[in-house]
């Protein structure tokens, strides 16, 4: 029987996060071309006017961001994508983004690098990036899906995040999984939370926009609604007003910090695959957990009690669902498409309870199932 | 003066430094500008290249095309590059380090590159009066990535981040007038120009690379691919471009413009548009709005270079 509104596609990764954003609300994109991640700009330039959304094409990725920036503060859920080189022109706006507040979404669909490096060839390069790209001490979020269908619920789950958080969130998305295409099936009756931004309740005149809360978020107004509020790249007091005042900076970067720690259990999302008897486990992203699911999977059927923990947040670091394999496990190995971003958290966080191997890929290919298998044989 | 000397450029220079081993699309009128514009330069010629087609195809290792000293750096930053290149040039003459010759520096840039992204870098190295020229190859989209509009992409036209239809007429602003933004930087040289005017051409870069200080170029690169016309007809859209006043071949030599194609009356509008696949959807309203405009700026034109 075919319910109402329920339609099977086979779908790109881009295109995924193009229906994905919509779905959560998104109605503003400004972007620059930039391959691997120009078909998200393309098809969203013909589905924004659809839904009386904006699309507009800027003049390089520094404008992008602003703009997404000017129009989440005017109200809009917004959004822009790029790949590195993109992305390095970024990093300014995205500490605005963090200081200000404002919420909004950057793909980042990561191809080899550095520089223009190798624009149609998959990495996973960009996680510092991501983490540290933009100057200051500031909390970020980073999710990375490894499915199309993760694609299409990690990037509601990133407007969400930003409209909950008031922080800026990144998709990172590896060439593999932006090109790739899978059947996914979306349906209007599908239950799925959008949250939206918390709007003042007080009148204007008793509006405080920078006003710590329980939660650490304060409510946002919109640019036009009657609060006036002031908005500045400037650490600020709690009225947007710059201050040099060690006792109200002080606080301020904490709050930023607090708003995403003490909300981890919301934020931090991953899957446990055949862990709990695993004696060698397996920390991967992006496409390169499919190929590990596939290691898994081959390794289980010739008798080698291997796991898979697959991480869907790259930042904040899901630190908890380590430790967790890592005491579980005897031998960790974190297969991954850079010199070991990843595998340097992972050994951090290890306090000798395991041993942590990295398996690296830096030619621009996929890290295959069967390589994955030799690395295991060769460390268990 | 140049400009007398340089009246009939009729001499084909025999030397080719854009030669066989690029990648371009069959019948690419943009890598033809470059081999027709370089065959002048000569071989004491530095290159810096921003991100786009020309960067791509022309250096697809272990191949490359180019026989010259050849820099790529980033999308926005090939005047910077160049600056740069003209600078230490200079210094390492000076201090006798090096041969003293005419060494030339050459930043090339497609529209995108230099309307958009590379606009800053261009601007900061015409205001600093670095020896050197600046071409831009317009073939009026970001072809590279698939044709998605940038702002020298002429009104109406269809690329994929400007498609036309309900709510969209296609590309919804005027292109972008890049050799006038350079010729308000008041550099000695500025021109426009088209590979289907070969001699023409000629005769521009040999003035730009003759005067002392900056020089800008700004040549019209019919994209078969991006326009969606055969790849035989590269040459002939390019005439029809001149002829119907929509790219008028024209420079700027120390602030004086002068017209060196002129077109006593021009086509209408419609023969350069028919047959483009971009500009497919268009109605006759829009179509009429772009004659207007194309007839305003040509007369605008005329006055500026005192031709009745």
């Amino acid at each position: 029987m075919k319910k109402k509104g329920r339609q099977e596609k086979l779908l790109q990764g881009n295109e995924a996060i193009v229906e994905g954003a919509l779905r959560a609300g998104c109605r503003f994109f400004a972007g620059y071309p930039i391959t691997p991640a120009t078909e998200i700009a393309e098809l969203l330039s013909v589905r924004l006017p659809q839904v009386d959304g904006t699309f507009i094409q800027m003049e390089d990725e520094i404008a992008s961001l602003a703009a997404v920036i000017g129009a989440s503060l005017a109200g809009v859920k917004s959004m822009t994508a790029t790949s590195g080189p993109g992305f390095s022109l970024m990093q300014e706006n995205l500490g605005f983004a963090v200081i200000a507040e404002v919420p909004c979404v950057i793909v980042d669909a990561m191809r080899g690098g550095p520089s223009t490096g190798l624009p149609t060839l998959p990495s996973q390069s960009d996680i510092m990036q991501a983490r540290w790209g933009t100057h200051g001490d500031h909390p970020i979020i980073a999710l990375c899906p490894s499915t199309i269908r993760e694609c299409y619920d990690l990037t509601i789950k990133a407007f969400n995040f930003s409209e909950k958080y008031r922080n800026p969130v990144i998709i990172l998305v590896d060439e593999v999984v932006a090109h790739m295409r899978e059947k996914i099936v979306l349906s209007d009756e599908e239950d799925i939370e959008i949250f939206n931004r918390v709007k003042p309740t007080v009148p204007p005149e008793w509006y405080i926009p920078y006003e710590d809360t329980p939660q650490g978020v304060p409510a946002m107004a919109n640019f036009g609604e009657g609060y006036r509020y002031h908005v500045t790249g400037l650490t600020h007091d709690i009225r947007g007003f710059p201050t040099s005042r060690p006792d109200e900076i002080d606080p301020f970067i904490r709050r930023l910090f607090r708003k995403i720690s003490q909300n981890f259990s919301d934020i931090q999302i991953g899957e446990f695959f055949q862990t709990e008897n695993a004696d060698i486990t397996i920390i991967a992203y992006g496409c390169i957990a499919r190929s590990a699911k596939r290691a898994v999977i081959d390794a289980r059927e010739r008798g080698v009690k291997v796991g898979l923990l697959t991480l869907n947040t790259i930042w904040p670091f899901m630190r908890a669902q380590v430790e967790k394999v890592l005491q579980t496990s005897r031998v960790i190995i974190v297969p991954e498409m850079n010199m070991g971003q990843i595998s340097r958290e992972v050994k951090r966080v290890n306090k000798g309870a395991a041993k942590v191997f990295t398996l690296n890929k830096v030619d621009g290919t996929i890290i295959t199932p069967q390589e994955i298998l030799a690395r295991i044989k060769e460390v268990s | 003066m140049i400009s007398k000397t340089l009246e009939r450029y009729t001499e084909h220079p025999e030397e080719e430094f854009v030669v066989y081993g690029h990648r371009a699309c069959q019948g690419c009128a943009e890598v033809l500008a470059l081999r027709l514009a370089f065959k002048v330069f000569g071989k004491d010629t530095i290159l810096a290249m921003a991100t786009g087609c020309m960067e791509i195809i022309s250096t697809p290792l272990p191949f490359t095309c180019w026989k010259l000293p050849w820099i790529h750096v980033a999308f926005e930053n090939a005047a910077a590059v160049a600056s740069g290149i003209e600078a230490g040039v200079k210094i390492l003459m000076e201090k006798g380090k090096i041969e003293k010759k005419d060494i030339h520096v050459v930043a090339i840039g497609g529209d995108g590159g230099t309307s958009d992204i590379g606009l800053q870098a261009l601007s900061g190295a015409l205001e600093r009066w670095h020896k050197f020229t600046y071409i831009c190859v317009d073939n009026e989209a970001y072809m590279n990535t698939g044709i998605q509009r940038s702002s020298c992409t002429p009104y109406g036209a269809m690329t994929t981040t400007s498609p036309p239809g309900k709510k969209s007429i296609g590309q919804s602003t005027w292109k972008k007038d890049m050799p006038k933004i350079a010729a308000a930087h008041n550099i000695p040289y500025v021109a426009t120009a088209c590979p289907s005017y070969p001699y023409d051409l000629f005769a521009k870069v040999k003035k730009a690379r003759m005067v002392e200080g900056p020089s800008y170029l700004h040549i019209l690169s019919v994209c078969p691919t991006g326009w969606r016309i055969p790849s035989g007809d590269a040459i002939k859209y390019g005439r029809l471009a001149v002829e119907t006043g929509v790219f008028p071949l024209y420079e700027v030599e120390n602030g004086q413009y002068r017209i060196t194609h002129n077109v006593k009356s021009l086509k209408p509008i419609t023969e350069y548009l028919k047959g483009q696949g971009r500009f497919r959807h268009l109605t006759n309203d829009t179509i009429s709005k772009i004659q207007e405009r194309v007839n305003l700026e040509w007369e605008g034109l005329k006055f500026q270079c005192g031709v009745k």
